[in-house]
């Protein structure tokens, strides 16, 4: 399952896409807007997503995970649109017959999505806003 | 023959950022035949040179990330990638 929705992710259906009777884990990770960055209030996001690319680079992703490691499932939904702080943007849920491979691939499937997939935000603060990681001034570190 | 006389008209999807420099997710661009992912860059960073400040821009073709030698063609799909923040 790729998915990317303007709606309000269901976790839970993402975590069903990967169950199997074979798996002894499913690793669940659950990105959320964080009410600071640089020090300033967020007032909300904005998600931005290439979705036709998006969805090509996550399945790249997968396969590459799938690889990697012996998983059962994987799966990926992110929201785009406007978000609020508390709110989720991302759900990642990988099935393994043991929890270290669900773990391993569920981080690098994360890491790899945040490095090459053609979705973008920006941060609204009180008293501005701001494309993250667009120019080298900026700090990555807050992705 | 004919098509070697002519420029091509390609257009430009835009995200994020760079959305908001070309004031608009779309633009159709005039580049000579043959021309490569790098020529369409050099186009750009000359009119619109807020491009050149971002830490990267990567070109996709048909949805994927192009070299900079690709040759574009005027019925590919093109799109320009500011640097990536998803998560």
């Amino acid at each position: 399952m790729i998915k990317i929705t303007e709606k309000p992710i269901d976790i839970q259906k993402v975590i069903d896409a990967t169950s199997s009777l074979g798996a002894g884990a499913i690793n669940v990770f659950v990105g959320t807007v964080r009410n600071t960055a640089h020090g300033k209030n967020v007032v909300w996001l904005e998600y931005e997503a290439y979705e036709g690319m998006a969805v090509a680079e996550i399945r790249k992703i997968m396969d590459e995970a799938h690889s990697r490691w012996p998983l059962l499932g994987a799966a990926v939904c992110h929201r785009v649109g406007t978000l609020k702080p508390g709110e989720a943007s991302i759900a990642i849920a990988v099935s393994a017959p043991h929890r270290k491979e669900s773990f391993e691939a569920c981080e690098f499937i994360l890491n790899q999505i945040k490095t090459k997939v053609p979705i973008w935000k920006k941060e609204i603060f009180e008293d501005g806003e701001e494309w993250i990681s667009a120019h080298p001034t900026t700090s990555g570190s807050y992705n | 023959m004919k098509n070697y006389l002519y420029p091509m008209k390609c257009r430009i999807k835009a995200f994020g950022i760079t959305r908001e420099i070309l004031n608009g997710n779309e633009l159709v661009i005039e580049l000579p035949q043959g021309a490569t992912v790098a020529d369409l860059k050099r186009e750009l960073f000359g009119r619109y040179p807020r491009l050149t400040r971002l830490s990267s821009l990567f070109v996709a073709v048909n949805t994927e990330y192009a070299p900079e030698d690709q040759r574009l063609t005027e019925d590919c799909e093109i799109a320009l990638i500011p640097p990536v923040s998803g998560g």
